[in-house]
C-alpha cells in the first residue's frame, strides 16, 4: 500500500511536471496550477489526506508530499517567468526603432578664442601675482600719449595711426587707445606700488590691409616695485610665453629697441620651428618678433606721481590675436572679426574648457 | 634706412661679413628689415663679346650676332641697335631669370633663327632705367666673368629701421660708430673718409651770400655758401654707384652731393639756383594762405606756424621739410647757395603733420640734427661741389646759433645693475659710452655727444651700457613671488563676465566679436536709448570708412549685422552672442547681447517641421544669463519699454525694482530687422552687465537648510482673467496670500477660445505647498485654497467652475 502510494505520488510528479513544461500559454499554466495546487488540485488533495494519518504514516508520508508540493510550486514558478519573458521579448520585438536615425539636436555654443586666450593669459598671471586690471577705450591723449612720454610733436605719436572722437569746438579730442599702455597710468595714478597687473583690451589703429585690422586687442603687463630690473621682465616674459605655449624649448631674444615711455626699451623675438609646414613656437628654427618691452621710463614714473628715484618696473605689451593665430593656427586676422559662425565653431572653445593650471592652460 | 656694406666700410675699418654686421645691428637695437644683394639675381649674366653681328633673314630689326661669352660662340638674336660686332656687353645665357620680368631665358627660335640666350639693357637689369640698347662695356672688361662681379655690385645692401630716437643713426656714419662702439671695427676720421685734409670751412673770396633767419624758434641757425660758376653735370661714379645701389636714381651732381650728404651723415643740405633767387634769402614764419610748389610738383599752402625760406618774390622752401620747385637747380645752374640750417624738431614734426608732407629731410630734422655740425656739413658740402662742379666759394655766412646745450648726468654705474639687472664693470661701461661719443670725466659726470639728443638721464645711460653689452648677457631673474598658493586675482565684475560668457556658450550660443564702430544709419537705428543721458554717441572723426564711423550705443548692430551674414552663407539657425562695452556718453558699459534668428530646431524625421525661435526664447536666454550673473532672477519684474528697435507686443524688460533695468528681450522690431536686411523674425536680448548691483561677500557658508521631512502638496486651480491681465500679477499675488504654505507656483496653462467668454483667458496654475510640522488636515487645506482663491479674485479673476 505504502509502495504503490508512493508510485501514485511519483506518478503525479512526473505527470504535472511534464504539464508544467508543456504549458504554452500563461493561462494554461494557470489552469494547471489550480489543478493541482488549488482548492480542489490533486496535490492539495494529498495534502489533505496528512490530517487522518498516523504519526508515524506522517512521518514517512509527510515528506513525501510536502516534496511534491515544492517540486511543482517551484516547476510553476520556473516555467512562468520563462512564458513572461517569452511574452515581454515578443512584445519587445515589435518595439524596435532604428537607432541609427539622429538623435535631437543639440546646439553646440563656442568662445571665442580671444575670450578664451584672455582667460588663458589671466590663469598664468594669477599664479604670478599679477591682477587683471581694465580702462576706457576712449580715452584722453594724456593717458594715451602725453603720460607715456609722448609729447605731441613726438615721432612716435604720428605713427600710431590714431582714430579721433569728434569733439565741440575748444575741446580736446579724445582718441580711440592706441595701445593698452594708458591703463598702466591710470594703475599708477590709483594705486601704490607694489603693482603687478595685466590689462587685456580692445586697442584702434587707423590702418587696414591683409595683416592689419583696424581693431585688435593687445594685453599689457606691468610690474613697479622698489627693485625691479631687466632681469625680472627677461625671466617674467620667458616664464609666460613657456606657460602659454605649453613648449619647455621655448627660448626668447631681447633686441633693443624705443618705445617713448620705456629706458631701455626691447622687443623680445621668440624662437620657432617648422612642423608639419607650420611655424610653431618653441624650437631652435629661427626668431620671430612677438612683443615689446622695456623699463618704464622715469618720465613715465614722475608723470603718474611717482618717484623714479624709489619705484621702478617694467612693462610689455603683446598681441591677443596673434597669440591666439600662433598657439592655435589661424591665419587670418580679419576672420576673427567677422562672425562666421562656420569659423567661430571651427576655432572657438567649449564652455567648459576653462583653463586652469592643473588641467593646462590651453584646449 | 638702406645701405650697402661698402658703404659702411667708408666709415668702418672692418672685415666683417654682411651676416655678421646684421647680427651685430640687431644685437644693439638697429633692427634689420632686409638684406639683398643685387648681385645674386646677376649671378648668370656674364660679361660677352659679340664677335659678328649679321642681319636676321626675316625681320628688318633684328639682328643675329654670334656671342662669345667664354665658351663656344653662341648665336644669340638681338634687337638692340647698337648691337655691333666687337663691342663687349653683357650676356644672359639660356636658364638665366631677367630681373626685370622674371621671364626665364631659354633656347628658342625667334623668327625662324634659333637664340641661344640674350644680351641685356641696364633696364633688364634692373640696374637702371635705360632700355634704348644693350649695355656697352669698355674694352677692357674680362670676358666671360659675371657682370655683376666685375661691375662692383656684389655689395649687399641692408634695409635697418631706425627708431624715432635715434638721429645719429639715419646717416651711414652714426651707425657705423654704434658698430664700431659694438666691437665690430674701427670708426675712421671723417676728414680721412671725405678725402680732405682738414673739415675747416672751405675759405672763399666772393661776397657772402645775403642770407638770414627771422624765425629763431623755428630755423635758430641757417649758415649758407655761395658757389659761383658750376657745372651741374653728373655726379662722380663713386657717389652714383652708392646711391643706386640703395634705389636712388641719380639726378645731377648738385642734387645727388645733398642726397649723399644726407644719407651718409644724416645731414640735409638745400642747394638753390641763385639766379632764380631775388633779394636775400631769410628763413621766416609763412604767412597765412601762403603758397609753395614744391619739388614733389605739389603745392602746399602753408599758415603762420610753419617755418619757410623766403626771398623778396616768394617761398623757395618749406624749411627743412622740402624745397620748392621754382629755385630747384637744374643742369643750366651756375650759381648756387649751400643753405644748411638747423631747424627745430618740434616745429618740423608740426608742419610735417599738418601738411601730411613726408621726406628724408624732415625724417631727420623731426628727430633732430646734430646742432654742432653745421659747420663741418657745409664745409664737405662745398668741398664737394667745388671738386665735382668746379667754381668758385663766397665766405661763409652764419645767421643766428644752433641749440647747442651739452647736457651733464651725473652717473652711478651701479644703476646699470639695479635697472640693467646686469653687472657691468665701470671701467667697461666708460669704455662703451666713450666710443659711443660719449665725455666721461673721472668722477662720471657724463656729457653726451651732440647727435644724441635723446640721451637725457641715468636710464639712457644704462640703456646705452646694456645695449652694446648685449641684452643676451642680462640674466634671466625670477620675480619675487608671495609665499603659497596665487591668490584669486578676478574682480566681481571679471568673475560675472566669465561666468555669462561660458554660460551662453553653455547654452548654445556662439561668442563673436564685432567692431566697436558701427555705420552712421545703424546707430540711428538704435538712436532711442533708455535714459536721456545716454543719447549721444561717440563719433570718430576720422573713420577709416563711413562704416566704421559711430562706437556702438548697443551691441545689437554688429550682431544683427553679422546674422545676415551668415544667413547670406545659407546658415539656417544662428546664435550670436558677443560681450563687450557699449560706448555711452558717460561711461563704457559692459554688456551681454545675442541674437537668435532662423530656426530653433531645425525639421527632422520625429517632429517634422522645423521650429522657430520666439520671444520666450529671448526671455529664457536673458534670464539665464542674469542667473548667471548671480542675479536671483525669480525676484525680476518683467516689465515694457524694451526699446524702440523692439516688437512692442513681444518685448519687455526685467528689473530689479522698477527702475534698474537688468536686460531687454524679446522680437526685434520688423523696421529694425529690415533696416538689417534680416528675413523672418529675429529675437535679442541685451544684458546691461553694468547695472548689477555689486553683491556683498558673505563667505563660503550658505544659509542652513535640510530637505523637510514631509511630502509636499500640490493643487491645481484655473481661473477667468481678464485677457490683459499680466500672468506673472496672477502668480505673484497667490505666492503672497500664504508665505508660509505656499512655497511655489507656477503658470502651466493659459487658453482662450470655446468655454472663455470673449476678452478674457483662462490660466492655470499649479501651487506647491509645503507642509512644516505635520501634514495637512482638510481644513487646513481648504483655508489655504480659500486665500489662493480670494488673492486671484482681488486681481478680477474667478476660479472655474
Amino acid at each position: 500500500m505504502q509502495t504503490d502510494d508512493m508510485t501514485d505520488i511519483a506518478t503525479l510528479q512526473s505527470e504535472l511536471t511534464k504539464g508544467i513544461e508543456a504549458a504554452e500559454t500563461l493561462d494554461a499554466l494557470e489552469a494547471l496550477r489550480i489543478s493541482a495546487l488549488g482548492k480542489q488540485g490533486s496535490v492539495s488533495g494529498l495534502l489533505k489526506t496528512m490530517g487522518a494519518m498516523s504519526p508515524d504514516e506522517r512521518q514517512v508520508q509527510g515528506p513525501i508530499i510536502n516534496g511534491l508540493r515544492e517540486t511543482v510550486t517551484a516547476a510553476l514558478a520556473a516555467k512562468k517567468a520563462a512564458l513572461e519573458t517569452a511574452v515581454l521579448n515578443q512584445r519587445l520585438a515589435t518595439e524596435r526603432h532604428d537607432m541609427t536615425l539622429p538623435a535631437p539636436e543639440t546646439p553646440r555654443g563656442t568662445v571665442h578664442p580671444v575670450s578664451q586666450v584672455m582667460d588663458e593669459l589671466a590663469e598664468i598671471f594669477a599664479d604670478m601675482g599679477f591682477a587683471v586690471a581694465e580702462g576706457p577705450e576712449i580715452e584722453d591723449q594724456w593717458h594715451n600719449f602725453t603720460a607715456l612720454n609722448m609729447p605731441e610733436t613726438h615721432p612716435a605719436r604720428a605713427m600710431h595711426d590714431t582714430f579721433y572722437m569728434a569733439a565741440a569746438d575748444g575741446e580736446e579730442a579724445k582718441v580711440l587707445r592706441t595701445h593698452t599702455s594708458p591703463v598702466q597710468i591710470r594703475t599708477m595714478t590709483s594705486q601704490e606700488p607694489p603693482i603687478r597687473i595685466i590689462a587685456p583690451g580692445r586697442v584702434y589703429r587707423s590702418d587696414s590691409d591683409a595683416t592689419h585690422t583696424p581693431m585688435f586687442h593687445q594685453i599689457e603687463g606691468l610690474v613697479i616695485d622698489k627693485g625691479i630690473h631687466l632681469g625680472h621682465l627677461k625671466w617674467t616674459l620667458e616664464t609666460f610665453l613657456k606657460a602659454f605655449f605649453e613648449r619647455d624649448d621655448l627660448t626668447i631674444r631681447l633686441r633693443p629697441s624705443y618705445f617713448p615711455f620705456t629706458e631701455p626699451s626691447a622687443e623680445v623675438d621668440v624662437s620657432f620651428s617648422v612642423e608639419n609646414g607650420k611655424r610653431v613656437l618653441g624650437g631652435t628654427g629661427g626668431w620671430m618678433e612677438l612683443l615689446g618691452s622695456g623699463m618704464v621710463h622715469p618720465k613715465v614714473i614722475s608723470a603718474c606721481g611717482l618717484d623714479p628715484d624709489v619705484y621702478q618696473g617694467f612693462a610689455f605689451g603683446v598681441g591677443v590675436d596673434r597669440l591666439a593665430m600662433l598657439k592655435y593656427g589661424m591665419d587670418d586676422l580679419r576672420a576673427f572679426f567677422d562672425g562666421d559662425l562656420r569659423w567661430l565653431k571651427h576655432y572657438g572653445f567649449g564652455a567648459l574648457d576653462v583653463p586652469t593650471l592643473s588641467g593646462g592652460v590651453g584646449a | 634706412m638702406k645701405f650697402s656694406l661698402s658703404w659702411l666700410k667708408e666709415h668702418l675699418e672692418t672685415d666683417a661679413d654682411i651676416h655678421t654686421v646684421a647680427d651685430r645691428l640687431n644685437q644693439i637695437g638697429l633692427e634689420v628689415e632686409g638684406i639683398e644683394n643685387p648681385a645674386d639675381k646677376l649671378s648668370a649674366f656674364r660679361i660677352a663679346r659679340v664677335l659678328t653681328a649679321a642681319p636676321h633673314p626675316q625681320a628688318d630689326k633684328l639682328q643675329v650676332l654670334s656671342v662669345d661669352a667664354g665658351g663656344e660662340p653662341l648665336q644669340v638674336v638681338c634687337g638692340a641697335p647698337n648691337a655691333r660686332a666687337g663691342m663687349l656687353g653683357v650676356f644672359g645665357p639660356a636658364g638665366a631669370v631677367v630681373p626685370s620680368n622674371g621671364m626665364v631665358l631659354k633656347v628658342a627660335a625667334i623668327r625662324g633663327v634659333e637664340s641661344n640666350g640674350m644680351m641685356c639693357s641696364i633696364a633688364e637689369l634692373e640696374l637702371g632705367d635705360d632700355h634704348d640698347g644693350i649695355i656697352e662695356l669698355p674694352a677692357d672688361a674680362p670676358l666671360g666673368q659675371v657682370y655683376a662681379e666685375w661691375a662692383g655690385l656684389d655689395d649687399a645692401v641692408i634695409d635697418v629701421s631706425i627708431t624715432p630716437n635715434r638721429q645719429d643713426c639715419m646717416g651711414v656714419r652714426g651707425i657705423a660708430r654704434d658698430l664700431a662702439a659694438a666691437g665690430l671695427g674701427t670708426l675712421m676720421p671723417l676728414a680721412e673718409v671725405y678725402r680732405m685734409t682738414s673739415l675747416v670751412p672751405v675759405g672763399g673770396s666772393d661776397p657772402a651770400p645775403d642770407v638770414r633767419t627771422d624765425d629763431a624758434a623755428g630755423c635758430p641757425a641757417f649758415y649758407a655758401q655761395a658757389v659761383s660758376g658750376v657745372t651741374n653735370d653728373a655726379a662722380p661714379e663713386w657717389m652714383t654707384s652708392k646711391l643706386k645701389a640703395i634705389g636712388q636714381n641719380p639726378i645731377s651732381a648738385l642734387v645727388d652731393i645733398t642726397n649723399f650728404i644726407s644719407i651718409d651723415l644724416g645731414r640735409p643740405l638745400h642747394v638753390y639756383d641763385r639766379a632764380k633767387l631775388s633779394g636775400p634769402l631769410v628763413a621766416r614764419k609763412a604767412h597765412d594762405g601762403e603758397q609753395v610748389l614744391a619739388l614733389n610738383g605739389k603745392t602746399y599752402t602753408l599758415d603762420s606756424s610753419m617755418t619757410v625760406i623766403a626771398d623778396d618774390a616768394m617761398v623757395h622752401d618749406i624749411g627743412g621739410i622740402m624745397g620748392g620747385e621754382h629755385s630747384g637747380v637744374s643742369e643750366t645752374t651756375t650759381d648756387v647757395l649751400i643753405e644748411c640750417a638747423y631747424f627745430d624738431p618740434e616745429h618740423i614734426a608740426r608742419t610735417g603733420q599738418k601738411l601730411a608732407l613726408t621726406s628724408d629731410a624732415r625724417q631727420r630734422f623731426e628727430r633732430g640734427v646734430d646742432p654742432t655740425f653745421l659747420d663741418d656739413g657745409l664745409a664737405i658740402a662745398t668741398r664737394l661741389v667745388v671738386d665735382h662742379c668746379g667754381g668758385t666759394t663766397s665766405a661763409v655766412v652764419r645767421s643766428g646759433t644752433p641749440p647747442v646745450a651739452p647736457r651733464n648726468i651725473s652717473y652711478d654705474t651701479s644703476h646699470c645693475l639695479r635697472l640693467g639687472g646686469i653687472n657691468v664693470a665701470p671701467e667697461t661701461q666708460r669704455k662703451i659710452l666713450e666710443s659711443l661719443g660719449f665725455a666721461v670725466t673721472p668722477d662720471w659726470q657724463v656729457t653726451p655727444p651732440s647727435w644724441r639728443r635723446d640721451v637725457e638721464g641715468g636710464a639712457d645711460l644704462v640703456e646705452e651700457v646694456v645695449r652694446i653689452v648685449g641684452l643676451d648677457h642680462v640674466p634671466s631673474t625670477p620675480l619675487p613671488r608671495d609665499a603659497g598658493v596665487a591668490k584669486p586675482t578676478a574682480t566681481p565684475m571679471q568673475k560675472i563676465e566669465r561666468k555669462v560668457r561660458r554660460s551662453a556658450a553653455a547654452r548654445g550660443l556662439n561668442e563673436a566679436i564685432n567692431w566697436s564702430f558701427i555705420p552712421q544709419k545703424e546707430a540711428d537705428a538704435f538712436g532711442v536709448l533708455r535714459q536721456a543721458l545716454d543719447e549721444r554717441f561717440w563719433v570718430v572723426a576720422n573713420p577709416i570708412s563711413d562704416d566704421m564711423k559711430v562706437m556702438r550705443p548697443s551691441l545689437l548692430p554688429g550682431l544683427l549685422s553679422a546674422a545676415r551674414r551668415n544667413m547670406d552663407r545659407g546658415a539656417d539657425s544662428v546664435r550670436l552672442f558677443e560681450i563687450g562695452r557699449r560706448y555711452l556718453a558717460d561711461a563704457e558699459k559692459l554688456t551681454a547681447s545675442l541674437v537668435l534668428a532662423g530656426e530653433k530646431q531645425s525639421r527632422d524625421w520625429a517632429t517634422g517641421k522645423a521650429i522657430k525661435f520666439d520671444a520666450f526664447d529671448a526671455k529664457a536666454e536673458a534670464m539665464a544669463l542674469l542667473a548667471a550673473a548671480g542675479v536671483a532672477v525669480d525676484t525680476l519684474m518683467v516689465m515694457g519699454e524694451a526699446g524702440e528697435h523692439y516688437h512692442p507686443g513681444q518685448s519687455g524688460t526685467l528689473r530689479m525694482g522698477p527702475k534698474n533695468t537688468l536686460a531687454a528681450f524679446g522680437a526685434l522690431h520688423p523696421a529694425t530687422a529690415k533696416a538689417f536686411d534680416l528675413d523672418g523674425t529675429v529675437m535679442v536680448a541685451e544684458i546691461y552687465l553694468d547695472a548689477i548691483p555689486a553683491k556683498k561677500s558673505s563667505g563660503f557658508m550658505r544659509p542652513a537648510f535640510t530637505p523637510p521631512a514631509l511630502q509636499a502638496v500640490t493643487r491645481d486651480f484655473a481661473f477667468l482673467v481678464a485677457a490683459d491681465l499680466p500672468g506673472a500679477d496672477l502668480v505673484r499675488a497667490i505666492k503672497g496670500c500664504d508665505k508660509t504654505n505656499i512655497f511655489a507656483v507656477r503658470l502651466f496653462d493659459r487658453f482662450a477660445g470655446q468655454g472663455v467668454p470673449d476678452g478674457q483667458v483662462s490660466l492655470a496654475v499649479e501651487v506647491t505647498l509645503q507642509p512644516t510640522e505635520k501634514s495637512y488636515s482638510e481644513d487646513e487645506l481648504k483655508a489655504i485654497s480659500d486665500a489662493v482663491i480670494s488673492a486671484a479674485a482681488k486681481l478680477g479673476a474667478a476660479l472655474r467652475g
